[in-house]
């Protein structure tokens, strides 16, 4: 059936290089509608418990995405005239950044004070310049002391201070709105820079992550594809060490990404960091399906002048391998479904279309482009394959010892994998070449923190909020966290309550306490709401009922495990002292990234499991052997084990992107496996050779491509190390090392395990059904 | 002031084509004026529905006595009813056709009159989506007009004006007016944000006339575009002439006023 098959390839090979054209061209018309996606959220389902509570929060309060504008002036002193002028400057200009709802600042801060029977609330700062010495002290005593601004506004040795601005996007046009606010917010910070030159900027904040994220993918795509093509020419010139067939290896490369590509575009998958790597693994992937039809193509090239011949003959052996690689490739790519994290699931799917692409393509253009074309026969070289049957020699002669040495192996590697610690810090997610990660580490060494946990704490009901027990509850509860050696700043309406209670008292410290009575508290509030200004009111602070409130926590740049154990410590907190209606989970992107690292481990888990059963399934059925098939799990299945393994010993942290990588390389690793044993298999059934004559026929025709396809795998997916991305770079250095060590377990372990597994005449009954020899 | 507004009506079919759209704006915000001008004084319940954009609801309920000044912003007093816990609470403020407010709120828990003194009345009036600015006294010259077009509204011919705040701390950039040709009722005010972007709409509605010549509106309805809140008033037990004086708003009378 082969046979046939290849010979219809061949002779049809105009009809289907057109139609291969027209299927190319309809695919491509999808890019126009390929986009960006500029949102953290995207890497959460909309199932995700994390994200559904955050979101209630946002809608319950203000949403609190932000621009935080951190000025540095190079005097380290806040309180000048020249430094707070251009605060000033900034506050108004920032009203002017596009969707903006909110702008604090250190002198837009509501400064209230008594003054008699009057209550004087008044901006902290106005007109700066003007100010005198005495009042400059005044500010900055009144600022150093203000809980509410500092480390959240300004920094406590009053070196460096915040701008912040709320920004609430309408999300009628998501690729165009972050973008938008980033632009106006750069020009702002540039524009500052301008006019108060002892003063440097620096740029953080919810918006300016997301315009990273897209920023990013952009910059991936531009720059690591390019390099990619760099790094598989050169392999295939040295590899094939032909000028034709390289380009057209080339061309099949183009079309299978420009076809995955446009064919996310025609199912509006927005691309992410993620899945703009996609380009970068499909273009590795493909080679692989070339590379094996055209070394054979250009070996029998060698024996017959007949180019038609030749290519019937190399697809008769490689057609079905190669549809069987690719089917498990895209089964491995298609578990990412299972993640939790649509970015992968993205990933997977673009990935998994182009590995179908870069089959179809093989089996459809190459065939026409390689008879058409002058192909000239490279010289004979066969040092590699007397290399490989030496080796092979070398495995069969040291079959125990080797054996016994992989075992070793692996299990001393697969025993570090506990050491894997879970994290998911998103701002670490950038490298040190992104501006964004540089501001924001300096933004929490010197400010505040970009990470956070807020609460939503509900009182007995409409109105509770004034109650003196929940007032002081809370009281607690900030102070709680104050207490916490993670926490930043803790912003809670106790400290206006308290403050106001001053105020109200003819700003007598001693009244610096809860207000006694719930009247008292909500008529403060009352009072204190009818004076503030345009876009300064509590509504981030207080639901519309006034039966919650919400308390927000910076905390440090500290890992998944600990932030996840502050939350839970706070939790505890709240079951051990607070009432039942107090007790509630922390919610914020800190949170949702902490989680997120496990809940896809576990969902991949599932995923793997699958994807492992399915492409174990086709290997008994394809192999048609049941003891071959289990006998494969092995090597299909310690590579990935042994990769964290090692990863445990020398980085130690896992997150999001690892936890796909079990099963995408799975598909990946099986090929290897899938050639070496179809090899074995026929040198079994067809010559009826011994298990060892077998392996040294196995390592013979294929040893050479085996490990020809692995350096460039792994040279592919070494290039996406370079991204600025680290959740990429992660993902292709971990993928590179299974893939690696996945050639080692084909080498090492499979031959000897098959020649201790496998019995001397258990094919003479297969021999008669056996489907490569039997003739169609 | 009346005589001259007699003077301005008097001119008005002459002038209107003629005026550049400044001078047109500013007179129908005049005309408005006049025609609601004598009531003297009107006491009127006020319940506040306010919406967050979860749905979430929480409502308020005040009862206002305004006082009206020819030559300057009325007085008025506003006592807080609900929620129980600021029932009593009273503020009084005198609005001043230029320069800030004068403001005293009353609160009983305190047992003391306490004056506010804040540039502020941008800010949110008890957490609604009514600024304080939107809802004190709307005197004509807190803004400079611009007449826009005529354009139907509610089912009536419309006067549409832009309006921009004299105020620097109002929250505003400027506002559109739909004003209905035949009573200068105000129908619809779209208000526009610092930044010039939209904001929010209010929409009246329910309006019924009292003393045979005031129009109050039984609903006003703000949609905040931005946040997604909104706040819904409604007025009730409108009341025109009833006697109130000078007297029954000044500071003395904050603590006594239930």
């Amino acid at each position: 059936m082969t046979r046939s098959l290849a010979e219809g390839l061949v002779r049809w090979r105009w009809w289907l290089f057109s139609l291969a054209l027209l299927a190319l061209g309809l695919s491509a018309a999808g890019g126009r509608y390929i986009g960006f996606s500029n949102d953290y959220r995207v890497f959460f389902s909309k199932e995700n418990p994390q994200l559904l509570a955050f979101e209630e929060l946002q809608n319950t309060y203000t949403k609190s995405d932000n621009v935080l504008f951190v000025l540095e002036p190079s005097d380290g002193r806040v309180f000048t005239p020249q430094t707070l002028a251009a605060v000033e400057w900034l506050t108004r200009q920032a009203w002017q950044i596009p969707y903006s709802i909110r702008v604090d600042s250190v002198t837009n801060f509501q400064h209230t004070r008594a003054q008699g029977d009057d209550l004087i609330v008044e901006d902290l700062v106005r007109g700066a310049n003007e100010l005198s010495a005495a009042q400059l002290q005044e500010i900055k005593r009144v600022a150093l002391h203000e809980p509410l601004l500092v480390h959240r506004l300004v920094a406590p040795d009053g070196r460096v201070t915040g701008v912040n601005v709320t920004i609430q996007l309408p999300g009628l046009d998501p690729a165009a709105e972050g973008p938008q606010v980033v632009a106006f917010a750069r020009g702002l910070a540039t524009d500052l820079e301008a006019r108060f030159p002892a003063i440097k900027v620096h740029l953080t904040g919810i918006v300016l992550l997301n315009n990273a994220f897209s920023e990013n993918s952009m910059k991936d795509m531009s720059t690591l594809v390019p390099i990619m093509f760099a790094v598989i020419m050169l392999f295939l010139v040295v590899l094939l060490r032909s000028l034709w067939s390289t380009l057209a290896t080339m061309a099949v490369i183009v079309a299978s990404i420009v076809s995955a590509i446009g064919i996310a575009g025609w199912l509006g998958i927005r691309l992410t960091p993620p899945s703009a790597s996609a380009p970068t693994m499909i273009m590795t992937l493909a080679v692989a399906d070339c590379v094996h039809l055209l070394v054979s193509f250009l070996q029998r090239l060698r024996h017959t002048p007949q180019r038609r011949t030749a290519m019937v003959e190399a697809l008769r052996i490689n057609l079905q391998p190669i549809f069987l690689t690719s089917v498990t490739t895209a089964i491995g790519f298609l578990s990412m479904n299972f993640s939790d994290a649509p970015p992968f699931r993205d990933l997977g799917n673009i990935v998994a279309i182009g590995v179908a692409a870069a089959f179809f393509y093989c089996v459809m253009l190459l065939p026409a482009l390689m008879i058409a074309l002058p192909v000239r026969v490279p010289a004979v070289r066969n040092r590699s394959v007397t290399f490989m049957d030496r080796f092979a020699d070398f495995v069969v002669a040291r079959r125990r010892p080797v054996l016994i040495g992989m075992a070793a192996l692996v299990i001393g590697l697969i025993v570090f994998i506990p050491n894997n610690e879970l994290n998911d810090e998103f701002v670490k997610y950038f490298d040190q070449r992104v501006p964004f990660r540089v501001d924001t580490d300096f933004t929490t060494e010197n400010l505040t923190g970009l990470y956070n946990i807020a609460y939503s704490l509900k009182s007995d009901g409409s109105g509770g909020i004034s109650e003196p027990a929940y007032l002081r509850k809370l009281e607690e509860f900030a102070q709680w966290f104050r207490q916490q050696p993670e926490v930043i700043h803790v912003s809670s309406l106790s400290d206006t309550m308290k403050r106001l209670n001053k105020n109200l008292h003819g700003d007598d410290p001693a009244w610096y306490r809860i207000p006694d009575t719930r009247e008292l508290a909500a008529q403060y509030l009352l009072l204190y709401e009818m004076s503030l200004p345009y876009g300064l009111d509590l509504n981030n602070q207080i639901n519309v009922d006034k039966s919650a409130t919400k308390l927000d926590v910076s905390i440090k740049s500290i890992s998944s495990n600990k932030t996840i154990e502050l939350e839970e410590r706070a939790r505890q907190w709240l079951v051990d002292n607070a009432p039942a209606s107090m007790q509630t989970h922390g919610a914020s992107p800190s949170v949702m990234f902490s989680h997120i690292g496990s809940r896809n481990i576990r969902s991949m888990l599932i995923g793997t499991t699958v994807a492992l059963l399915l492409i174990s399934l086709i290997l008994v059925f394809a192999l048609r052997s049941l003891r071959i098939g289990l006998i494969s799990l092995i090597p299909n299945l310690v590579p990935a084990g042994m990769a964290f393994g090692l990863w445990g010993l020398l980085v130690g942290n896992i997150g999001l992107a690892l936890s796909v990588v079990a099963g995408m390389t799975l598909g990946i690793v099986v090929d290897d496996t899938v050639h070496f044993l179809s090899k074995y298999l026929r040198a079994r059934r067809e010559e009826g050779l011994s298990p060892a004559d077998a392996v040294r026929y196995a390592f013979h025709t294929v040893g050479t491509a085996l490990w020809t396809t692995s350096v460039v795998l792994m040279a592919g997916f070494l290039v996406l190390t370079y991204s600025p991305f680290e959740l990429n770079a992660g993902m292709g250095l971990l993928t590179a090392i299974t893939i690696g060590l996945a050639l080692i377990a084909d080498f090492l372990l499979l031959p000897t395990l098959l020649m201790t597994l496998d019995q001397k005449d258990a094919y003479e009954s297969a021999k008669l059904t056996d489907p490569v020899k039997s003739p169609v | 002031m009346k005589a001259l507004s007699l003077l301005i009506l008097l001119s008005l079919p002459f002038n209107l084509l003629a005026q550049p759209a400044q001078e047109k704006g500013l007179q129908i915000a005049r005309e408005a004026d006049r025609r609601d001008t004598g009531f003297h004084d009107q006491t009127a319940d006020l319940e506040m529905i306010l919406r967050n954009s979860q749905g979430e609801e929480s409502r308020r309920k005040i009862h206002v006595r305004t006082l009206e000044q020819l030559d300057d912003g009325d007085k008025s007093l506003t006592t807080f009813e609900q929620p129980a816990d600021v029932k009593g609470t009273n503020f009084l403020s005198f609005t001043h056709k230029t320069g800030p407010d004068d403001q005293w709120l009353y609160l009983p828990a305190l047992k003391r009159v306490k004056r506010i003194s804040s540039r502020n009345k941008s800010g949110p009036f008890m957490g609604s989506e009514f600024a304080y600015e939107d809802l004190s006294s709307q005197e004509v010259e807190k803004y400079t007009y611009k007449y826009l077009r005529d354009e139907s509204c509610n089912g009536l011919e419309c006067f549409v004006l832009e309006r921009y705040p004299v105020d620097k701390d109002s929250g505003y950039t400027r506002q559109v007016v739909w004003l209905d040709k035949q009573e200068y009722r105000p129908q619809k005010i779209v208000f526009y944000d610092r930044k010039n972007s939209l904001l929010k709409t209010l929409t009246y509605s329910g309006y019924r006339q009292y003393l045979d010549k005031f129009w109050r509106a039984d609903e006003m309805f703000m949609e905040n575009h931005q946040t997604g809140k909104s706040t819904r008033l409604i007025w009730s037990d409108y009341r025109f002439k009833t006697g109130l004086q000078e007297r029954d708003f000044d500071r003395n009378s904050l603590s006594r006023t239930r």
